[in-house]
Parts: structure tokens; sequence; C-alpha cells
């Protein structure tokens, strides 16, 4: 904090631009948070203000009767509503979880390390990033099923701990930690296991923060893979179980609109946790290159 | 490297980095099984015809030659894409790191809360269905509405559904939920920079904030340019979600056509996914190139 403020003194920034920057960033954010404005005023319109056209904005007379008709079709599903979220929420935790771990432990030796084949395995990681999802469907299915994994836990999150982008965003990452400091733990008669975990991790926490982001809000939102996958109804996904509903035509129109904001809930509460945390840690760890 | 290894002298190097691998090891496992091996299956299917029921026929070059010189269609989809691309990816990559670049001093928890609204198009799943009832084609649209009542058009525009507009309206959305992944990894990459090195700059001589950008900032975070620029260049490439929802499957006259739509015609539609996976191939190595060219771009940056 105080070197923040005495920078902004020495690059002496006069008040006018701070209100122009202001105003760019205050219309950008306005415009770009129509969609959870939209979203939020939908779950609360009563029916006939969803279908009125022209269609409105914002609700103007708010009600429940969508949450309360979600229950209700809940009520006589076939498992109860809870374990579709228990499902989802325990795929998006061990998921995550799995995926910062392994991708950021495979990253540190990409990073730092010299050994055979170093090259080839961050290209191929980069270069998968690459490769459209679509046709690869066919071929993953059969991997899964040569596994004994399909309708199991495992199918959806195991194959979330080799996603590309964490391993790659954790390396790009690690590579701005200067040598010497590595050099000094190994000194030290630290493992390499040790340093990765209180050396390195510690450094990268704007990485790794970023990265339960990325990760939960994907395994969280629509998981692709559930709809490959699995068939049991007991181990079907939140957003599987609400595509149902949705699947129940236009009279589902409410239900579905309390539904979109119920699933926003929780990434944006990861999101908000974790950006907060995002704070200057090279800085604050005192060390240099 | 040296070009011929014993054995012995290879089990002495695993020996040696024994930690290295072990380290790498479970990634590497689960990446090799459901990323790498799907992979090189569907480029192995992409010289085949394989219609999903009857076992895979070998034909050789057969899908690329149809696919560049016969089929029309593919080629109004490239040009698109193209045009897409050269358009919405570097603009979003621009304003992913101005965006990231001004909110960076703000308080934590402000930046919280700005990061948020800013990314919310991102995190809000299908939430760009809005922009269709902006852009709905009679006098009820918004944007229609807007522009008839203040006497510049007289009847409704057509907009999702004119050739002419198409285009230019996914692009606009597209841009809209561009600040995502690369965004978060510019804020991230922002906060981690040792600030010393801006306290050492103030003494070598540097001036205003565009020196300080260029000289010490940007130079800083090349790692995460890089990744950066990779995610956009994929996403803009790739577009073809906004395109199905907002101009339709097949768009007017494949007006919106986009090589990942032409993709998801023939494999998901026609279900020819030899020839869907030649089409995955081709698209695979224009943003191979692609990013190669950013790469070496983005090697001169602070110099």
């Amino acid at each position: 904090m105080r070197l923040r403020l005495l920078k902004s003194k020495r690059l002496n920034r006069s008040i006018p631009v701070d209100v122009l920057l202001f105003l760019v960033i205050g219309s950008a954010a306005s415009f770009m948070a129509l969609p959870l404005v939209f979203i939020i005023s939908n779950a609360f319109k009563p029916m006939d203000e969803i279908f009125v056209f022209p269609p409105r904005f914002f609700v103007r007379n708010p009600t429940l009767d969508n949450f309360y008709d979600l229950l209700h079709i809940f009520s006589d599903s076939w498992v109860p509503f809870s374990r579709y979220v228990f499902n989802t929420f325990f795929i998006a935790v061990a998921g995550t979880a799995g995926h910062v771990v392994l991708a950021s432990a495979a990253a540190y030796p990409l990073a730092k390390h010299r050994f055979m084949g170093k090259q080839a395995l961050f290209a191929m990681v980069v270069l998968s990033l690459m490769f459209s999802p679509h046709v690869t469907a066919i071929p993953n299915y059969m991997a899964m099923s040569w596994l004994g994994l399909v309708n199991t836990y495992g199918s959806l999150i195991i194959p979330a701990f080799g996603y590309s982008l964490g391993l790659y965003l954790m390396k790009q990452f690690m590579e701005q930690i200067p040598d010497a400091l590595l050099e000094a733990a190994r000194i030290d008669g630290a493992s390499e296991y040790r340093t990765f975990w209180t050396i390195v991790m510690p450094m990268v926490k704007p990485a790794w923060l970023t990265l339960i982001i990325f990760s939960f809000q994907q395994l969280w939102t629509v998981n692709v893979n559930a709809h490959k996958f699995i068939y049991s109804e007991q181990l079907k996904t939140m957003d599987y179980a609400f595509s149902q509903i949705l699947a129940g035509g236009i009279a589902r129109t409410g239900p579905v609109a309390a539904v979109s904001l119920l699933m926003m809930i929780v990434p944006i509460t990861v999101f908000i946790i974790t950006q907060s945390n995002v704070i200057q840690t090279m800085s604050t760890s005192g060390m240099k290159d | 490297m040296r070009p011929l290894r014993k054995p012995a002298a290879i089990l002495r190097e695993l020996r040696i980095k024994k930690h290295s691998y072990i380290l790498l090891a479970p990634y590497f496992l689960i990446f090799f099984m459901f990323t790498v091996l799907p992979v090189l299956m569907s480029l192995l299917l992409s010289f085949t015809s394989f219609n999903m029921l009857e076992f895979p026929r070998w034909v050789g070059w057969d899908n690329y030659v149809r696919l560049l010189v016969k089929d029309d269609v593919f080629l109004t989809a490239v040009k698109n894409t193209f045009l897409f691309a050269a358009i919405t990816g570097p603009v979003s990559y621009f304003a992913c790191f101005i965006f990231a670049w001004l909110i960076n001093e703000l308080p934590p928890k402000l930046r919280a809360l700005i990061t948020l609204l800013l990314y919310a198009p991102s995190i809000s799943g299908n939430a760009f269905l809005i922009w269709q009832i902006m852009f709905h084609s009679d006098s009820y649209g918004y944007i229609n509405a807007f522009l008839i009542r203040w006497g510049f058009i007289v009847e409704p525009i057509q907009w999702l559904q004119d050739t002419r507009y198409m285009l230019a309206i996914i692009m606009i959305v597209q841009l809209w939920l561009s600040l995502g992944t690369a965004f978060l990894a510019f804020i991230a990459g922002l906060q981690g920079i040792d600030r010393t090195l801006y306290e050492a700059g103030a003494v070598d001589g540097i001036k205003n904030r565009w020196q300080e950008l260029w000289y010490i900032t940007l130079p800083s975070m090349r790692p995460q340019l890089m990744f950066g620029a990779v995610i956009q260049i994929t996403t803009s490439f790739a577009v073809a979600e906004v395109s199905v929802y907002l101009a339709g499957f097949p768009s007017t006259d494949y007006a919106a056509h986009t090589i990942v739509t032409h993709l998801m015609d023939y494999g998901t539609i026609r279900f020819e996914m030899g020839y869907a996976s030649a089409i995955a191939t081709v698209l695979f190595c224009i943003m191979l190139g692609t990013n190669l060219l950013t790469q070496r771009l983005l090697r001169k940056v602070g110099e």
C-alpha cells in the first residue's frame, strides 16, 4: 500500500485523467454487467411479465413463484434434488483440487528443471488447446469405457485433472520465479518436493487462485462430459437435471429463469473470494533476483 | 542433446532427474489418456471414411482434397472465420490487457468487484441470448424500436437474417464475451510483478506511465502475454456457438458460417466423422500458424 502511494505520487497522475479513467471503466463495467442484471431480474418475474412483449428488462412486480415452482417440480423427481446438488458440488471441488495440484506439480519441472523431452511435453500441452473438442468425443468415449469409467464419478473428475489450460497457466507464472531463490533452497537442503510446496506455490498464488476460478466455473456450469458418460439418474449433475426441466417446454420458462440465477450464485461467490485474494505476493515476499 | 544414448546413460539420466519425472507423471498420465490419445486418433480418422456405424475405411488424402477443392461452403466458412479472427482477435487481446492494466492499482475489494462486472458475460453461461432480444427483427426488438422512435428508419431491419449485418453483430457479441480467461490471467500477472523493478526504473530515468508500461510492465509479464495470445487466438478462430444461436444454423446464405459450424454440421448432423476430423485438422494448422507468428511478434515487446 505504501509503495503504491509513493508510486502514484511519482508518476503525477492528474485528477482529470483519473475522472476519465473512472468514466471509461464505469461505462464498460455497466455494459458488461447487463447479463447479471437481466438474469437476476428475470428470476423474480411473474409468468405474465416473462412473456410480455415488448420484453421488459427490469422486473415490475417481483415474486418468488419461480422458485416455488422449481421446488414443486423437483419434489416428485426420481432422486431428491439435493443429490444433484451434491454431485455437482463434489465433482467441481474434487476436479478443481486435483487439477490445481497435479497441473502445478507438473508445471514446476517444466518451468524450472532441465530434462529430456521437456520441450516436447510442453509443446503438446499448448498444441492440444488448438484442437477442436467436437471430433474427439468418440475416441474419448472409447478410452473411458476401456478404463471402465463410464457412468462413474471418475469419468467426470479424472479427465478434469489433466486439462491443458491449468498446466499452461501455471508454467507461465512459475517461469518468473528467480532461479537464485530455488538454488538457495537447494543449498539449504530442501528436497524438490519441499521447494515446490513451500516456496514455489506461495509465490504463484495469484496464478492458482485464478486457476481455481476457471476450473470451478467449467465444472460447475455446463458439464458436457456428464451428458456423454453418465446415464444413472443418481449420478447426474445439476445442469443435466436442469436441462431436463428445460425440455419441459415453454411452460417451464419461469423455473428455468430461477435455475439460471441459482446456477450462477456459487461460481460468483468463488470468484469474489479468490479474486479479492489475488494480491501482490511477490512484493510482500520481499525476494528478488 | 547427444545423438546416440546407451540404455545405461538413459537410466542414469532418469535416476538423476527422478524428482522431475515423479512430479510430471500423474498429470501427464491423465493428459495422455484423455487428451493426446483422442487427438491422435482423430488425426488418424481424418484419413478415413467413418460414419460411426461401420469400421473406418482408409481413404488417404480424399477428405482433404474434397475439403479444399470441392467444398464451396467450406471456403465461405474459411473467409468468415478469418474475418472474425482478424477483427475480434486483436481487439479482444488489447481490451483484455488495457482493462486489466487500468484496474490493477485499485484496492483489492473494489478490484474484485469491477473484475466481476467486466467478467460477468463469461461467467453467466448463455446470457448472450439477451442480444437476441436487442437485435430482434421486428419493431419490438430494442434496437429497432429505438431507431424507429428516433426516426432513423421507417421499418424494422432484419438484423440477424440480413447478410449485411449478421457478421458485424456476431463480432460485437463475441467481443462482449471476450474479457475472459486471458483477462484474469493478465490481472494475476500484473499483481505478480516485482514492485522493486519500478523503483529501479525510476532511478534509471523512466519518466511517464507509457515508458513504465513498455520497458518494465510488458517485459515482466511476457509469459502471461504469450498465454493470453494463445487463448485469444484459439477462441477467436473457434467462434461457433454465438453464430449458431444468433444467426441460426445454417445461417442465411451461410453468411455467418464458420469453420467450427461447418465441422459441427459434418460431425453431429451428417455423422461423417472422417471428414469432420479433416476440418478439425485444417483448423488446427491455421491456429498453429497464427500462434507462431504472434509469438514471434511478442518477443519484440519491450525492446
